[in-house]
């Protein structure tokens, strides 16, 4: 494998990584607050689909971000009204949206294009497209010069190699997610409304007595985590592929939340443990079975080690996964 | 004293529950341009209005009795085993190993044996969240969700690469030989003189479903180990008080739970496909959940709840093949089945809670 080989894997592994990254995010959220949420999966599809079919109605991909991110919001404020109103089972409740979500898409996407429940391929202005940083080899350089990208990228330094393909020519969502791996750290760990959320998810009793709304805390924790599941949704259908196909998804929702396990429920562990499951992803989607000193890995293994290993962390092998405490159960407020 | 009485709890709110999901779906229908009435009309008749639309419904209710029993039997100890499809997946597996590679003289001892291949392997997928759950405390949603997608994969690479007859190109293994594949409704009803459809793929596992009920109701409600259970999902620190051991107790129930799960193998792969092709369960595990939640972790509700989804998915079928409706409006019952009578099952609740206790202080 020759160093450009490489580069093109490791910008691949961060298209892969970018939507569970935002996913990863958003469970991070919802779970540090006390709300178990595997509808992960259900919202970014949700997002996913209503992002394309408003950015290829309209042929604006902002209003297609909108809209996936409306359409998330709304699965996360029924998961907020069973798990919190109701003190419903916040697993079964995820479990439900998932499949409202699965169900829903292709219901609505056969009903307004008739495609088989998928929406029409979008066009340059219905998707978000790589932006080119200075100085780096991109497609208008190609234009420019007459000559095919590859050869041009082939021709260039190691290190022009390395900014030209894995740093720049990303979709705008693929820097935010990027960006909002710090942010979230910062709003946790360094807000008054960070504790607040944190403690609802260890102790929210305390949080009660102390005149703060354990509600308001966890609904606004569920509020955000929509709203990053539908960032996550658009950019899958919007950014990384050209539209919305049935279960676009794919179990990226799982392994999101197979992520937030591997990390231990810290923004920065997050980080990594998405980049290590996008290289899986994008290892299985370019090598089909790998040679290894005359033994070969087959692809099977490479789709099945996210969840392996997520396995090996939570039967505490490697560092236990402690997950918050009050996790999972409705707060009954005392009278 | 009780808030309310109990044939409300039983079958008042699931039925309101029901009403509630039915209602919702018939708005979805009517959103995107077609008539809830002419839908319901085709269902009804696709689904129940011939013996080969009962063949259909009969052959899904099979598959939904085992998940929804495997769901039933670890929720009574409080566990949540969304690992159906998984364990229903492996038990193929295994279900095809003893099918494929052992001759049976007589398809009656090929479906002792398969059973018993079926069970094993569905149950052994099983054990490792349950011990994981029992022994280390990790979570077993999060342990059985993952064993789905690494279930999936195994199967995958054993279809691909050792169960793939030679020279052929799906992902299949080779059709079982004539000894182990199980007789049909047809062909058990015809010698009493009831016609019933030839090309319908209910089989004699429906049979084996209905005795693995009363099996589980006699299990939970009428033996020792029932009883603790029961008593480990109540309260797990009474349950220790009374000398009832977590670790064994988890590990039992998920082994019977997974091995139901296997079991239904027997329906869908050797009673109707009669090989193992990828993707066998069609999220039948999934659909489990949906099933006990319905019939309130009672065999007899499970046993009607599998029906009822039964008659959802050949009433599905039919609508997808005769009008524009797709057969995922299944997906959107199923999901608001789980959402009404699981998630938001409190608000349902309360408000009966509140009329019958109002209706006690008029009599007083």
């Amino acid at each position: 494998m020759d160093f450009l080989t490489l580069i093109q894997v490791l910008d691949s592994s961060m298209r892969m990584a970018t939507p569970l990254l935002l996913a990863c995010l958003a469970g991070l959220f919802s779970e540090r607050a006390g709300i178990f949420d595997i509808g992960l999966e259900g919202k970014m599809l949700m997002a996913a689909f209503f992002s394309a079919a408003v950015a290829s109605i309209t042929g604006d991909v902002w209003l297609g971000l909108g809209a996936g991110i409306l359409s998330s919001l709304a699965l996360s404020g029924l998961h907020g009204l069973a798990s919190i109103t109701f003190r419903g089972n916040q697993l079964i409740s995820g479990v439900a949206l998932n499949f409202l979500a699965s169900g829903l898409t292709v219901l609505i996407a056969q009903s307004w294009f008739q495609q088989g429940g998928r929406t029409p391929s979008l066009m340059t202005a219905g998707r978000f497209n790589g932006i080119e940083l200075p100085f780096a080899i991109g497609p208008s350089d190609a234009e420019a010069a007459g000559r095919p990208l590859t050869e041009m990228i082939k021709e260039a330094s190691m290190v022009q190699q390395l900014y030209s393909e894995l740093i720049s020519g990303h979709s705008i969502l693929v820097y935010v997610s990027l960006l909002a791996v710090p942010i979230t750290w910062w709003v946790l760990f360094r807000t008054r409304f960070g504790l607040r959320l944190r403690a609802v998810g260890e102790n929210p009793a305390a949080v009660d007595t102390a005149g703060i709304s354990v509600r308001g805390l966890r609904f606004a924790a569920v509020g955000i985590c929509g709203l990053l599941c539908g960032i996550a949704g658009a950019y899958l259908a919007t950014g990384l592929q050209a539209g919305f196909v049935k279960e676009m998804t794919s179990g990226r929702g799982y392994i999101a939340l197979a992520a937030l396990i591997f990390a231990k429920w810290r923004p920065w562990h997050a980080l990594g443990a998405c980049l290590l499951f996008g290289l899986l992803q994008a290892v299985a989607l370019r090598f089909q079975s790998i040679q290894l000193g005359g033994f070969t890995i087959p692809v099977q293994v490479m789709d099945a080690l996210p969840y392996i290993l997520t396995v090996v962390i939570l039967a505490g092998f490697v560092g236990k996964a402690i997950p918050p405490r009050a996790g999972g159960e409705p707060y009954v407020k005392e009278r | 004293m009780e808030k309310m009485p109990k044939w409300a709890d039983v079958v008042l709110i699931p039925v309101i529950s029901l009403l509630l999901a039915a209602l919702i779906s018939a708005l979805v229908i009517l959103l995107i341009g077609e008539s809830p009435v002419e839908a319901l009309n085709l269902m009804v008749n696709g689904a129940l209005g011939s013996t080969y639309g009962w063949g259909y419904t009969l052959y899904y209710a099979t598959n939904f009795l085992f998940t929804g029993l495997a769901v039933a039997v670890a929720a009574h100890a409080g566990l949540f085993n969304i690992g159906g499809e998984g364990q229903a997946m492996i038990g193929g597996l295994g279900l095809a190993v003893v099918c494929l590679y052992i001759p049976f003289p007589h398809w009656t001892i090929a479906l002792i044996f398969a059973a018993l291949g079926a069970g094993i392997f569905g149950a052994a997928w099983a054990a490792i969240p349950a011990y994981l759950q029992a022994k280390r405390g990790s979570h077993i949603v999060i342990t059985t969700i993952m064993f789905n997608f690494i279930a999936a994969a195994v199967l995958n690479y054993m279809l691909v690469t050792v169960l793939k007859p030679k020279g052929a190109m799906d992902p299949s293994t080779a059709k079982f030989p004539e000894t182990a594949q199980l007789p049909s409704l047809h062909e058990i009803l015809a010698p009493l003189g009831i016609e019933f459809s030839k090309s319908a793929p209910a089989n004699v596992t429906l049979f084996v479903g209905l005795a693995a009920c009363v099996v589980v109701w006699g299990l939970i409600w009428h033996t020792p180990l029932g009883h603790e259970i029961r008593a480990l999902g109540k309260s797990e620190r009474g349950a220790v008080y009374a000398g009832i051991s977590p670790v064994r107790t988890v590990m039992i129930t998920m082994l019977i739970s997974g091995g139901l799960c296997g079991l239904m193998a027997i329906n869908n792969v050797m009673g109707e496909a009669e090989r193992l092709v990828l993707n066998a369960t069609e999220g039948a595990g999934f659909i489990g959940i949906a099933v006990a939640l319905m019939g309130r972790n009672h065999p007899f509700g499970v046993f009607l709840a599998a029906i009822l989804f039964g008659f959802l998915y050949q009433g599905g079928a039919e609508l997808a093949l005769w009008t524009n409706i797709p057969s995922e409006l299944i997906v959107v019952i199923q999901a608001l089945v789980i959402l009404f009578t699981g998630a938001l099952d409190n608000m349902v609740r309360i408000p009966i809670e509140k009329i019958f206790i109002a209706l006690r202080k008029e009599n007083v």
